[in-house]
């Protein structure tokens, strides 16, 4: 009889997890059912190629699309050689002493520091005493500061994995130290360092608060022409179509396409990083 | 004795922090011949052999006493750089480590290093030490294909031509033989007997045997410190100290 | 130039690289606090945290009152926690004791998925799909009110949860499990009696970033919230949260005037709140790594 009631216990215990799971996957679906349903209708070539007209009533959301991809280019410009600097300083020379823990103390609070604060900072480092303006230049700088402790674990974790045995190798060979990091470490570990870098940038790419004050414009009839112009970006541009447009119900397919067109975006740099690593551990095996 | 010292080892005093692990070894390398070091795992051996090319450098809190020198100089003294002791002092590892590459490039890899630029040279380089290393008649239809391909012997081999090709004068062994199969490890110690004509060589084993196969001198390890270094065939037949007799008897290990 | 000084170049080149990071840090808290100050020539520090008011706009007296929108924050979070932290754990759970190695393949990559997902997304749909809900069930409005914004954070800082408190669970060693099943507990006790407590700390660590994200989160609560600023009364009303008061606020103020300052003010108080709860998730992390070791 005890048994029994431990087995029912169990049971039900064990279902109510999988309820959890289930109500996690469920959140997904719905997102994606939603986006996708609704937005799917919106999308056509014109849609994707052309800037908005009619006070952003009618055409497409290109302008938006090409600032996206400006920014995001800034950013990695900035968060990628920054971000893999600090990773071979803490995985290839830093000593464990005081100060190496603060550096990774400090990665790990940057990595909490909120999105809008560092607009905050953004507005005043780049756009004001920088004299960048609010320009693709400023909010570029912004977002890529925000990646960078995301690039800097996505780039040590990929140095961890090359084997100790390579650098070994190389300095009993009379290598230097930054020769054997640079001709036996980083080509091993560059796959892994892109990997954890696009998803790094493709959070970038979706992020608004940091951009709200940094240079994104609600509605500009050129593209932009210098890294210091205003842009057009997807994510601001969802959310003006979504709140701050006169006529939020009439333009709500044009917010939804935008929101597809976003996610789209934003999954096809994971999938390209997903693929990046499973081509990785492919070669892996080849070689273990 | 007969021979001209290569190395020299005095008074060291190894610590990582603040444990110790080397004390007080005294210890001489001579030209052309095999030195042997043995002794039941963790006693320093390994830590030792690391210390003769300042490979220990690579962990951070490591501090040594005493001093080592090639030819007579310190090659622990500061203006010293530990990459101009690396071409000098080479070393094969325990586990073969062949990078990921094609077994040309893996022997190329040291020369460009080192700065030789000249593709002709290398080439002639690579094909000299494979040879050397009794390699060539296996891989030379298949030199740029990956090194991660050949068996664990041939990788091992391998690494010593990679090592020959910088023109080392002594080179270093830490354990070359400890996850070779018994064909490989056979040839292998055939290779070192051929190379002591070139060089001066070290080997650290925990295998008795292979010790009294290839070396001309042994030095006994034991708790970090050296308890016995003599001719081989001393310490194999009369050794003076007790633990080197319960060691080489298979009492303790 | 020899080669060991060069070497040595590259090294202090690495070096500096590292130490940028301390220095966007402190450079993030310094600035900050640079445009902060000038605020408080003109309103007392006391004014600004105790004042319930928040009305720059005021034509005779402008208030700046944090409290507001510090109990409108603190509110969301708290509602996000409830509803984050036991589905969470309990997801986490599922996958790290219940899911076979095949599900847990599959829905790894889904939680991630869950994480890559823009806030503005997020907020978009609390807007067009989880507001017309709550407004039909509950009969407000719009549906744009706290319990709508605490749901959408519960979305965004589920992922964080399920992911670390999934490690930590991981990483109870296999002998306290062996053990608890050598003594006849079932698998389900194990999980609850010797699992979770074991790995609480690093739950608790888990929880803890979670909340760090929840209030420092902006997109959503700025769009599905409903922005007003009276103070919060219950989660069916409208709240003004301090990320969304900067949002709004600071595209419209003009540059170095007192409200632009209590922005940065209140941006400065939004660092110092994330920068505690991370500071305490991370020591709580460690003492359980080294509890682990």
């Amino acid at each position: 009889m005890r048994l029994k009631i431990k087995r029912i216990k169990e049971v039900m215990g064990f279902n109510t997890l999988r309820l959890c799971m289930l109500v996690v996957v469920m959140i997904l679906a719905v997102i994606f059912y939603d986006i996708f349903s609704k937005g799917a209708g919106i999308i056509s070539w014109e849609f994707l190629t052309k800037p908005p007209v009619d006070g952003m009533t009618k055409g497409g959301i290109f302008p938006a699309i090409l600032g996206t991809f400006f920014v995001t280019a800034i950013t990695a410009i900035l968060a990628v050689p920054l971000g893999m600097g600090c990773a071979i300083y803490l995985n290839e020379y830093a000593r464990d002493n005081g100060l190496t823990r603060f550096i990774r103390l400090s990665i790990r609070n940057l990595s909490g520091v909120p999105s809008i604060v560092y607009g905050l900072f953004g507005v005043t480092l780049f756009v004001d005493m920088c004299h960048f303006g609010t320009s693709i230049l400023s909010a570029g700088a912004t977002l890529g500061l925000m990646t960078l402790p995301l690039t800097i674990t996505a780039s040590e974790e990929a140095l961890k994995t090359v084997p100790r045995s390579y650098r070994e190798g190389a300095l009993a060979l009379g290598a230097t130290k930054w020769q054997s990091i640079r001709t036996n470490v980083l080509p091993f570990a560059i796959p892994g360092i892109l990997t954890g870098t696009i998803l790094g940038l493709s959070r970038a790419a979706g992020e608004t608060a940091p951009i709200l004050f940094t240079g994104a414009a609600f509605f500009l009839p050129d593209i932009p022409n210098s890294i210091f112009s205003q842009f057009m970006a997807l994510p601001y541009h969802l959310y003006i179509m979504s709140t701050q447009h006169h006529n939020i119900s009439l333009v709500r397919p044009i917010a939804y396409g935008t929101a597809l067109v976003l996610i789209a975006l934003v999954f096809l740099m994971n999938l390209v990083a997903v693929i990046i690593r499973y081509r990785l551990r492919k070669r892996g095996m080849a070689h273990g | 004795m007969d021979k001209k010292i290569r190395m020299k080892a005095k008074d060291v005093d190894f610590y990582y922090g603040p444990v110790q692990v080397l004390k007080r070894i005294d210890l001489d390398i001579f030209e052309n011949n095999v030195t042997a070091i043995i002794g039941p795992s963790g006693c320093g051996k390994s830590t030792f052999i690391r210390l003769l090319n300042r490979m220990h450098e690579l962990v951070s809190n490591a501090r040594l006493e005493g001093s080592i020198t090639l030819d007579g100089k310190d090659i622990m003294a500061p203006e010293v750089d530990p990459v101009e002791i690396r071409r000098k002092v080479g070393m094969v590892f325990q586990k073969p480590n062949p990078f990921p590459k094609s077994i040309y490039e893996n022997i190329a890899y040291g020369l460009e290093v080192n700065g030789v630029r000249d593709r002709d040279f290398i080439e002639q380089k690579v094909v000299e030490s494979l040879k050397k290393s009794a390699l060539w008649e296996e891989v030379k239809t298949r030199l740029h294909e990956s090194a991660l391909r050949l068996s664990g012997g041939q990788q091992q081999r391998l690494c010593i031509a990679r090592c020959l090709a910088i023109e080392p004068e002594v080179v270093l062994f830490d354990e070359p033989c400890a996850s070779l199969d018994p064909i490989s490890t056979h040839k292998v110690e055939a290779l070192i007997l051929e190379l002591k004509k070139d060089y001066t060589i070290v080997i650290v084993t925990h295998n008795m045997q292979q010790a009294a196969r290839v070396s001309d001198h042994t030095g006994f390890f034991y708790m970090g410190e050296l308890v016995e270094f003599d001719k081989t065939e001393v310490i194999f037949t009369r050794p003076r100290d007790k633990r080197t007799e319960d060691y080489i008897t298979g009492r303790f290990g | 130039m020899n080669r060991k000084n060069k070497e040595k170049l590259i090294e202090m080149f690495f070096l500096f690289n590292g130490i940028l990071v301390i220095l966007i840090l402190v450079g993030i808290f310094l600035l900050l606090l640079k445009n902060a100050l000038p605020a408080f020539k003109e309103v007392s520090l006391q004014h600004f945290l105790t004042k319930p008011i928040w009305n720059p706009d005021a034509y005779e007296q402008p208030t700046y009152g944090l409290l507001p929108m510090l109990v409108s924050s603190l509110m969301v979070t708290v509602g996000s926690l409830v509803v984050a932290v036991p589905l969470g754990i309990g997801t986490a759970a599922y996958l790290s004791d219940v899911a076979s190695p095949r599900v847990r393949e599959i829905a790894k990559p889904l939680v991630e998925i869950l994480a890559g997902i823009p806030s503005v997304v997020v907020g978009f749909l609390g807007i067009v799909l989880l507001g017309p809900v709550i407004s039909r069930l509950t009969g407000t409005y719009n549906g744009l009110n706290a319990l709508n914004g605490s749901i959408l954070l519960a979305v965004m800082a589920l992922p964080t949860i399920i992911s670390l408190s999934e490690d930590a669970l991981g990483s109870v060693p296999r002998a306290y499990e062996e053990a608890s099943l050598a003594l006849g507990a079932n698998k389900w006790e194990t999980v609850i009696k010797v699992k979770v407590p074991a790995a609480a700390s690093g739950i608790l660590a888990a929880c803890m970033l979670g909340m760090g994200r929840a209030i420092g989160e902006t997109m959503t609560v700025l769009m599905a919230t409903g922005n007003a600023a009276e103070f919060p009364r219950s989660f069916l009303g409208p709240v003004k949260t301090m990320t969304s008061t900067i949002a709004i606020e600071l595209g419209e103020v003009a540059y170095y005037t007192t409200h632009f300052h209590m922005l940065f003010a209140v941006g400065l108080i939004l660092f110092l709140i994330t920068f505690v709860v991370n500071l305490c998730a991370d020591i709580i992390f460690h003492k359980h790594t080294r509890v682990q070791a």
